[in-house]
């Protein structure tokens, strides 16, 4: 009885003594604030970054062109849809002329009736060209003959008179005659002003393109300046890029980009930075890049979204760090550096950084000087802290 | 001298483990539910924590961001930081929502989804996650995302809010709301498009409203609608401001100017947490407070007539020893000290699961030491209290019943 019992109290008090060991291993580095923090280090390298910017922007028309009439009038022909290639010059909508065409008529008849005028202005001047001729050899025969004395000066003088009416007479008619021409190029002026009237209802394509939207229907009125299509020319298309003002240091002109269109996410498309705005928007503190497709692809449509990547030019060899391993403590940036076991913030000064997470250190850190990059809380000076190699399982 | 507790114990010493074990589980029970109650005020600390402000700015009249809804314009952030004694200012919004996994990716998790709240944060400034586990921060200024581990998603992750697909490029811990839901950080203007973005069904019903208003779409004013359209899109608001005020100067020396001159509320980190603790978790904590206590009334009961029990059930015992003239004194101390190791056992065995199981819990229990050794002071009070119970019990034994049966 009494070996079994001597076993089974070694058995109890082992058991027990096991229970006791787990419990207080599990107490002291499993719960709360008694355990250590977790946390990664990483050694300061020193490297070379390619810091690039990342925007996100909607494909533009860089030309755009919106056909509408000058004046308020009726639609009565729409001669495209939307998708039509275009010509330039081509006739693609007409405003209704109401009028037009019966005021050319009316000028037409007028003008003929001017002409008609001209020929009677050139008769009566003909009339009068003979009545002068013949009053002229009338009074010059009445002179010689008063000269001989066969006539009486009162008979002289009235033939002369007789000759000077007739010249008066003819200038009269010369005037009346260039008056009768005067018309009529008046009335051709006009003419002309109203044709141009009446083509200038007729809208017509300004250049190569297709129309992307058909706003008015015949019948329907438009005031001037109302759009009755639009037209894009489809070779122009760019990306209007909207960058946010913080992280686009560096962004000029030429910038080799990389976008990818939100339609076909796989796909990366190559291209370069046309023109950086002059301007950049105050309320959405960004700065705007419009950037030109080397290959834009087929089915391209205006408004669709595109991410766009600009690279930069790599930097100047520095110090790297992960950009976790930058801390702020109250209105300091640093890092927790691991030195002789313990931890110290040092603060430091940060570069360019990459869209890869790299940043630079300007100041504070040299190559080789142990920084931690995870923590599995928020650090102080006295946190006791254990290395770890990652402290999530699932590293991809 | 032999210890006759110890002797009693080895006589029967698989029923001692076993009911300390058994004690040791609903003492768990109770240091869990006291964890979860921690759990709950703590997450609302870490909210605040996390937010890294010294002050929060919101609309006038309302106890927002976390306790209420609150919207202002995003451009009173200048104003902000124009004022003395402010170090950094920043715009925040939150928005808890529904986040899942995009379609297409071919994983397993395909259609996994989680309560989270949305942070919309501006880099480099208050309120963006303060320490990471794995990843990186956020560099590129729209669709990347930062998860908290609890959300399930993992790096290179893509998540789905509203109609943009985020890609997981960070992960953090402890980053929670005030609700216990783990968050996801996006850049702000994902999370303003987000928050106030309608609907696609919403927007052309909203145009085609406008559109059918004779005095916003007049013939002879050609841009009026679609600069009227374009103005109903456009959405300037955020949630709060958050405000890190210069070290050394009192947050509420900052809070008065913006209460009394910017027409806005501004809260400090006291009056957060009172809104917090107080208001918005109040009910629920007071709730789990009152099971705590009911919990802790019923474990000691239970304590005590399994002590009570277990003296009754040596009654016989105790009868010889009086028989043979064992004085009191030895036999109220065997009780005691059975009681007191009892109370250990259950103790420590509590402890230890409760310290198990708690990571399984899927809101966060937090275990506190100073819990732990209150525990245990009440474990060893109540059951040398009940051990008084058995021990008059076992006084008042006949020595006779040992022979008489």
């Amino acid at each position: 009885m009494k070996i079994p019992s001597n076993l089974r109290r070694r058995l109890g008090l082992g058991l027990l003594g096991v229970i006791l060991i787990v419990a207080l291993v599990y107490v002291v580095m499993r719960s709360g604030p008694l355990a250590p923090v977790r946390v990664t280090v990483t050694q300061a390298t020193v490297g070379s970054l390619s810091p690039s910017l990342f925007g996100i922007g909607t494909v533009e028309a860089r030309r755009a062109y919106l056909i509408g009439p000058t004046a308020a009038g009726r639609v009565s022909k729409v001669l495209v849809d939307v998708g039509d290639l275009v010509q330039a010059g081509q006739l693609l909508a007409e405003m209704d002329p109401v009028d037009l065409d019966e005021r050319v008529a009316a000028l037409e008849a007028s003008i003929a009736r001017a002409g008609s005028a001209i020929a009677a202005a050139q008769a009566q001047q003909r009339d009068a060209q003979a009545r002068s001729e013949l009053a002229a050899i009338t009074a010059r025969r009445y002179v010689e003959l008063g000269a001989q004395k066969f006539m009486s000066a009162g008979a002289v003088e009235a033939k002369q008179q007789e000759q000077a009416s007739a010249e008066a007479a003819l200038a009269s008619a010369d005037a009346n005659l260039a008056a009768a021409r005067q018309d009529t190029q008046r009335l051709a002026a006009e003419r002309a002003g109203l044709r141009q009237q009446r083509d200038n209802v007729r809208l017509l394509a300004p250049a190569n393109g297709v129309v992307i939207s058909r706003e008015a229907e015949v019948g329907s009125t438009v005031v001037a300046g109302q759009a009755v299509l639009r037209l894009i020319e489809p070779t122009s298309l760019w990306i209007r890029v909207r960058l946010d003002q913080g992280r686009s240091a560096g962004l000029v002109e030429g910038l080799p980009a990389s976008i990818v269109l939100r339609s076909n996410p796989s796909a990366r498309l190559s291209g370069k930075v046309a023109r950086v705005e002059a301007t950049s928007d105050s309320i959405t503190e960004e700065r705007l890049a419009l950037v030109s497709m080397d290959t834009p692809p087929a089915g391209l449509s205006t408004g669709e979204l595109a991410e766009v990547t600009l690279a930069l030019p790599a930097t100047a060899p520095a110090v790297l760090l992960p950009n976790p391993a930058i801390r702020r403590q109250a209105d300091q940036v640093g890092v927790w550096r691991l030195e002789g076991g313990g931890l110290r913030f040092a603060p430091v000064r940060i570069g360019q950084t990459s869209l890869d997470g790299q940043a630079q250190v300007l100041e504070g850190l040299k190559a080789g000087d142990e920084v931690v990059v995870y923590s599995e809380k928020e650090l102080s000076a006295d946190s006791r802290i254990k290395v770890v190699d990652a402290l999530t399982s699932s590293q991809p | 001298m032999i210890s006759l507790a110890g002797r009693d114990i080895l006589h029967s010493w698989g029923k001692f483990v076993l009911t300390g074990i058994g004690l040791g589980l609903l003492i768990g029970v109770t240091l869990s539910m006291a964890g979860i109650y921690r759990g709950m005020v703590d997450d609302a600390q870490a909210l605040l924590d996390n937010s890294g402000a010294d002050l929060w700015v919101v609309q006038q009249d309302t106890q927002g961001p976390y306790a209420e809804s609150s919207s202002l314009r995003d451009d009173v952030v200048r104003s902000v930081l124009g004022l003395p004694g402010v170090v950094r200012a920043a715009n925040v919004t939150y928005l808890t929502m529904q986040v899942r996994l995009s379609q297409g990716q071919g994983k397993v998790r395909e259609g996994h989804e989680v309560r989270a709240m949305i942070v919309g944060f501006e880099p480099g400034q208050p309120g963006e996650p303060g320490y990471l586990v794995a990843g990186r921060h956020i560099t590129r200024s729209h669709y990347e995302a930062v998860a908290d581990v609890r959300t399930g998603f993992a790096l290179g992750d893509r998540i789905r809010i509203r109609r943009h697909d985020y890609t997981v490029v960070g992960l953090t811990q402890r980053m929670v709301s005030s609700g216990g839901d783990p968050m996801v950080f996006i850049p702000l203007k994902d999370a303003q498009e987000a928050q106030f973005l309608k609907d696609n069904d919403a927007i052309l019903n909203d145009r085609a409203r406008t559109a059918a208003n004779p005095a916003l779409n007049r013939p002879g004013v050609p841009g009026l609608l679609e600069a009227i359209q374009a103005s109903q899109a456009a959405n300037h608001n955020v949630n709060a401001v958050l405000v890190q005020v210069r070290p050394g100067v009192p947050a509420e020396s900052v809070a008065e100017p913006i209460r009394r001159w910017k027409h806005l509320e501004a809260y400090t980190r006291a009056q957060m947490e009172e809104i917090l603790v107080a208001k918005l978790i109040a009910t629920s904590a007071r709730q789990i407070a009152m099971f705590l206590v009911i919990l802790a009334v019923v474990s000691a009961a239970i304590v005590a007539f399994i002590i009570y029990t277990m003296t009754l059930g040596k009654i016989r015992e105790i009868a010889v020893l009086k028989l043979i003239g064992t004085r009191n004194r030895i036999i109220a101390g065997m009780i005691l000290q059975q009681a007191l190791g009892l109370g250990l056992i259950g103790f420590i065995v509590g402890k230890v699961a409760a310290t198990l199981w708690a990571p399984i819990f899927p809101k966060y229990v937090l275990l506190e030491p100073g819990d732990a050794v209150r525990g245990l002071a009440a474990v060893m009070l109540i059951c040398a209290l009940a051990s008084t119970l058995a021990i008059r019990a076992a006084l008042k034994v006949d020595p006779a019943a040992a022979i008489g049966g």
